[in-house]
């Protein structure tokens, strides 16, 4: 398999600084998914975003992930009933003018 | 340059401990992240300011500084002293990493320690500011996926807007916002659209909705007639005795759908039936013979 795509899980572990058990802990969770090429692990580009801010979340805000799961999902749901509000009041728009 | 109580910013007593700041510092920064709070701009200002508090506090020797001349800052010889200590750590500081004059900290914080100061917090990595841009644009412009080029910053940033895009909508630019501090990752683009609409059709959610005049007779007798949509003219085939308010679908006419190519809303149209005025006297007298005939 191609590894074009893919960074290396140790190299990112030496970059944000934390041990391999934490992205297999994010990985059992469900919120990042991990694969193994010719015996090597990786994780795909496009998800770095969204683990560089669950990284942020464990070192600058203490918060353990189990809580980043809850604040991921919470964030969500946000962020659903945001777009959500944005719909309503567009189309309260189109009845106001 | 105005004095700023970072106790108060924490909520923190003058006379709290050490440990009690972290805690105060910690519970601000879980409410206030900007991961935490995205598109908010309070929530970024507060949290530069329990940073800057933080940043101030949690270090011992800047927190002796501030309660020696924070509070009398007003008194021109004791900030004077406190600029020249400044000056003084400053030199002494010469390698320290990082220069934080741009970094959003107050004018009062520059003054009074010179930027983010050494010790703890010197080696935290911070990510840049998102950098929050709104852009107008006309109801037909997000009809087609293009591209457009902003100006952040003095950089030329060309980016694709994807047919469908919503009023009130953002999107996000990865790495185009703030520079990251102390080899920190750049912040983030986020370009709210504002989506006016100047056509003849009332866009609700992916529909096109719209109305059409239709004459007395066609409404009677049926016949086609031509249109306008989103896209251009299509024909449309009205039935016979058609009702004034009657609404029609076109499947697929409307707007499109974000990020789902070739996928369309659909069109709505509503039929309004325009009476004939200023009748002639043959007309009149048509229109009398056919109330007769439907009289029962």
């Amino acid at each position: 398999m191609n590894t074009k795509n893919f960074i290396p899980l140790d190299k990112l572990c030496t970059h944000y600084k934390v041990e391999m058990s934490f992205f297999n802990n994010l990985k059992d969770i469900g919120l990042i998914e991990i694969k193994t090429i010719e015996h090597s692990q990786y994780i795909h580009q496009n998800e770095i975003y969204d683990i560089e801010k669950i990284v942020r979340m464990y070192h600058e805000l203490e918060v353990n992930i189990e809580g980043i799961d809850v604040v991921l999902n919470l964030l969500q749901k946000i962020e659903a009933l945001q777009n959500e509000l944005i719909s309503v009041k567009n189309r309260l728009r189109l009845y106001e003018n | 340059m105005a004095f700023i109580d970072y106790y108060n910013i924490l909520g923190v007593d003058k006379r709290a401990t050490d440990k009690e700041i972290k805690i105060a510092y910690r519970k601000l920064a879980r409410k206030y992240h900007p991961d935490l709070n995205p598109h908010d701009k309070e929530a970024e200002k507060k949290f530069k300011e329990i940073n800057e508090a933080n940043e101030v506090l949690s270090s011992p020797e800047n927190r002796k500084k501030y309660d020696e001349y924070g509070k009398d800052w007003k008194h021109a010889d004791e900030f004077e002293k406190a600029k020249q200590q400044h000056h003084y750590r400053r030199d002494t500081q010469a390698e320290a990493p990082g220069d934080f004059s741009d970094s959003g900290y107050s004018d009062f914080f520059e003054s009074m320690f010179g930027g983010r100061t050494g010790g703890r917090g010197g080696n935290l990595k911070f990510r840049g500011q998102d950098y929050d841009a709104e852009l107008h644009l006309d109801l037909k412009d997000v009809y087609t996926t293009h591209k457009r080029t902003v100006i952040v910053n003095g950089k030329n940033i060309r980016f694709t807007i994807p047919a469908g895009v919503k009023n009130g909508q953002v999107i996000k630019i990865k790495g185009h916002g703030g520079e990251g501090l102390n080899g920190g990752p750049n912040g983030d683009l986020h370009i709210t659209f504002t989506v006016e609409n100047h056509s003849k059709f009332r866009l609700d959610k992916d529909d096109l909705y719209t109305t059409v005049d239709l004459d007395l007779y066609k409404a009677m007798l049926g016949g086609d007639i031509t249109i306008d949509t989103f896209d251009g003219k299509v024909r449309l085939n009205v039935k016979p005795e058609t009702q004034n308010g009657t609404k029609v679908k076109l499947k697929g006419k409307g707007f499109p759908v974000y990020k789902k190519e070739g996928v369309f809303g659909d069109l709505y149209i509503t039929y309004r039936i325009i009476i004939p005025t200023n009748l002639t006297e043959k007309e009149k007298e048509l229109f009398t013979q056919l109330a007769k005939s439907r009289t029962p």
